[in-house]
């Protein structure tokens, strides 16, 4: 075994281990949302994954961040091919394994993931333009520039972007300095046929150099891109690029039912016929002495709000077309989305730690464990959305509409608003009125007048 | 305008007078709250109700046994009252054995026709303009008034009739009955811009902000250039009217529903 093989061998373990805590975390963290069963069709949530997910369907309301956007999703779908070729070499200490079995065919696949790498390196310093010279010079696109998109989610998005330049750079210092290579050392340099960029970028870049330099180049693009690719493994959970990911099965479990219909609520339902009397078959949920409804954390939540959470991508979408956004006031749909992943992160990172101070002192005797069960840290959601926020949403489901993955970040909102009129009685004062009148006279205003007034006069 | 506020030529029934005759309508007309309480909204009904007379459309409306259907309680988050509201409206239509419930207002439209059936009340549902478009069709109404011809017209979708329940279409037909040249807002179809009344904002002062929602949207119709906005919700029709006349152009800019453009240019009355 040489070094090369056990220093990767470490490497990847070390990677393995790690990654699968921390997605591990990010799932449990998902999971602290009550359990719901995502009903209906399969085939149909299929049918969505393949299209909204796979396909990016609902990328193409905006052409050009479409495209560019494609690039590099396709140039990442492509590229895992040369990743898997990467990790056989790495751990078997072969070169461009797949290259005598695949004959032609690899010289196409590589020149495939080649075109797509410099595409997705056009979009790359596009998007890194778009984001940080565009507000330099006093053109800035105004969902990016939104107080929620301040300090780290800034930060974050240009990790990424640079990170895909990373990846890239790897492939073409290695390629290049192979098809170099290839010439000088034909026996140990695998002929691979002539690559679409490399064949001529190698040589006009690299051509000339001498080999013990073009082999050190060639390792380090190899390990660059691994690398590169590794620390985005390890990153992603904290970060918004999770969305590579977690788009597909939020899309597929993304709910069926007609957009206008709000989540009923059995418990009242029931509770409400039989204050009137009505006869049910169905047994109808016994309601509870301290039942809150509504949402004041993530843990009344459903797993699928959390799921949407972590798969958002920040983009901003929704709160470019909220119409209370774009007249000023607080909501962002955006907000709403990292507000609920950023909390169930720090209940998980307070989970983790196991400190007895977050032990809900009601729920727990002196052997109690820290569980999500007992949990209180004398703070929820509401710490970090405010009433104001969830007060001025029409749910004019744009922000539903816009969401490249179907993320539904209305429902939150509504499931707070239950929370606030039915656990707390609180609320906008302006809505007692329309309240008090549906309970006196079945209408929204307060009129005297009989219902069909209007068909006498 | 027209005199389609005057409610003289025929009598609406109501679906007690009718049960107690022993005899059945095709549609139950759910009037909703702004339809019988808001004076701009009872215009709306009431031409509505002679499209529907016109047509040889049996219907009748439920009156005072009619309730909010409880969809700005629930926006709210006030699901007791929803309940109570859905459950009694429930009950009275399926004691009448209603089959087909037609409204103008896409709010009850989405709740009836999306909410209801988990608590227990199914029917078939359709919104005013789908009916209409229908009744044009189907040639059981003509448009040929020419009223509306060639004007420029811009029609803004309610979030509840377009993007929540994906009814572009049958609003935009009606206009072409018309034969008004139609002019589209900048965001219009799934992209439309919400007036600012839903979501039981109706109900509320708006949070702060820079700007109002229906202020926002007014300016994008008149910038359209065009004389009439079409609209098909009574909460958009306030909104958008009130908009038009903070920018001082309630002279010069009408706001109808699609039902009181079919009235008008068939001189109804």
């Amino acid at each position: 075994m040489s070094i090369s093989q056990v220093l990767f061998t470490i490497v990847f373990l070390i990677i393995l281990y790690f990654g699968k805590k921390w997605y591990t975390r990010v799932y449990r963290n998902i999971m602290l949302g009550k359990s719901e069963e995502i009903e209906g069709d399969e085939g149909k949530r299929m049918k969505n994954m393949l299209l909204v997910a796979f396909g990016q369907k609902k990328m193409f309301k905006r052409l050009l961040p479409a495209v560019l956007h494609l690039f590099i999703y396709v140039a990442f779908l492509f590229t895992q091919v040369e990743l898997i070729e990467i990790i056989i070499d790495g751990f078997s200490g072969q070169h461009r394994i797949f290259a005598p079995f695949l004959g032609s065919f690899y010289t196409v696949i590589i020149s495939t993931i080649e075109i797509l790498s410099a595409l997705a390196l056009i979009a790359t310093f596009v998007f890194l333009a778009r984001r940080n010279l565009l507000p330099f010079m006093g053109k800035p696109i105004s969902r990016f520039e939104k107080s929620e998109m301040k300090g780290w989610p800034k930060l974050d998005a240009n990790i990424i972007l640079f990170g895909e330049i990373a990846l890239v750079t790897g492939i073409f210092m290695m390629n290049g300095a192979d098809v170099v290579l290839q010439g000088l050392d034909p026996e140990h340099y695998h002929q691979t046929g002539s690559f679409a960029i490399s064949s001529w970028f190698g040589p006009a870049v690299f051509g000339g150099l001498p080999k013990e330099l073009l082999v050190l180049i060639e390792r380090s693009g190899w390990w660059l891109h691994l690398v590169t690719v590794f620390a985005f493994i390890l990153y992603l959970p904290i970060s918004k690029h999770f969305h590579i990911f977690l788009a597909f099965p939020n899309v597929y479990f993304a709910k069926l039912n007609p957009r206008g219909e709000m989540e009923n609520m059995p418990e009242i339902m029931g509770e409400v016929k039989s204050m009137m009397g009505l006869t049910t078959d169905e047994a109808t949920p016994e309601m509870d002495q301290d039942f809150e409804f509504g949402a004041k954390d993530i843990t009344d939540l459903s797993w699928k709000n959390v799921l949407d959470a972590y798969s958002c991508t920040e983009c901003g979408r929704c709160t470019d077309v909220c119409p209370a956004n774009t007249t000023g006031k607080k909501l962002s749909p955006r907000k709403i989305m990292m507000d609920i992943r950023d909390r169930a992160t720090e209940i998980g990172e307070k989970l983790d730690s196991k400190s007895t101070e977050f032990i809900d002192k009601a729920k727990s005797n002196k052997e109690s464990v820290l569980s999500k069960s007992n949990f209180d840290d004398g703070k929820s959601l509401f710490d970090y959305i405010s009433r104001e926020e969830i007060h001025a949403c029409t749910t004019c489901n744009a922000c539903v509409e816009a969401c490249p993955i179907m993320i539904n970040p209305l429902d939150p909102i509504l499931k707070l608003r239950r929370y606030e009129i039915l656990s707390e009685s609180a609320g906008p004062a302006d809505w007692v009125p329309m309240f008090t009148s549906l309970e006196n006279s079945g209408s929204v205003w307060a009129i005297p007048d009989d219902r069909d007034a209007w068909t006498k006069s | 305008m027209e005199d389609s506020n005057s409610q003289s030529t025929f009598k609406i029934r109501q679906f007690s007078e009718v049960a107690a005759a022993g005899e059945t309508v095709e549609y139950l007309f759910w009037v909703g709250c702004a339809g019988s309480y808001d004076s701009r909204a009872q215009k709306v009904t009431k031409a509505f109700s002679k499209i529907l007379h016109h047509a040889g459309v049996s219907f009748a409306i439920l009156g005072n046994e009619e309730n909010c259907t409880g969809d700005p309680a629930r926006r709210a988050g006030n699901e007791f009252l929803f309940q109570m509201m859905a459950l009694q409206n429930i009950e009275t239509m399926n004691a009448y054995g209603i089959k087909k419930v037609v409204t103008a207002c896409p709010h009850c439209f989405n709740t009836i026709k999306n909410e209801y059936p988990v608590l227990g009340g199914s029917y078939e549902v359709i919104h005013h303009t789908q009916l209409i478009h229908e009744l044009l069709e189907t040639g059981k109404i003509t448009a040929e008034g020419g009223k509306f011809k060639g004007k420029k017209i811009t029609y803004h979708d309610s979030c509840y009739l377009g993007r929540i329940n994906g009814i572009y279409e049958a609003p935009r037909k009606i206009l072409e009955f018309l034969d008004v040249s139609l002019v589209e807002m900048k965001r219009c179809k799934s992209n439309g811009l919400c007036c600012g009344a839903g979501g039981a904002q109706m109900f509320k002062e708006d949070e702060a902000g820079d700007k109002r929602i229906n202020i926002e949207r007014a300016e994008e119709a008149l910038d359209t250039g065009a004389s009439t906005v079409a609209a098909n919700c009574p909460f958009c029709l306030t909104m958008m009217g009130d908009g038009i006349k903070a920018k001082e152009k309630q002279d010069d800019v009408m706001v109808y529903d699609l039902a009181e453009m079919i009235v008008q240019n068939n001189s109804w009355s």
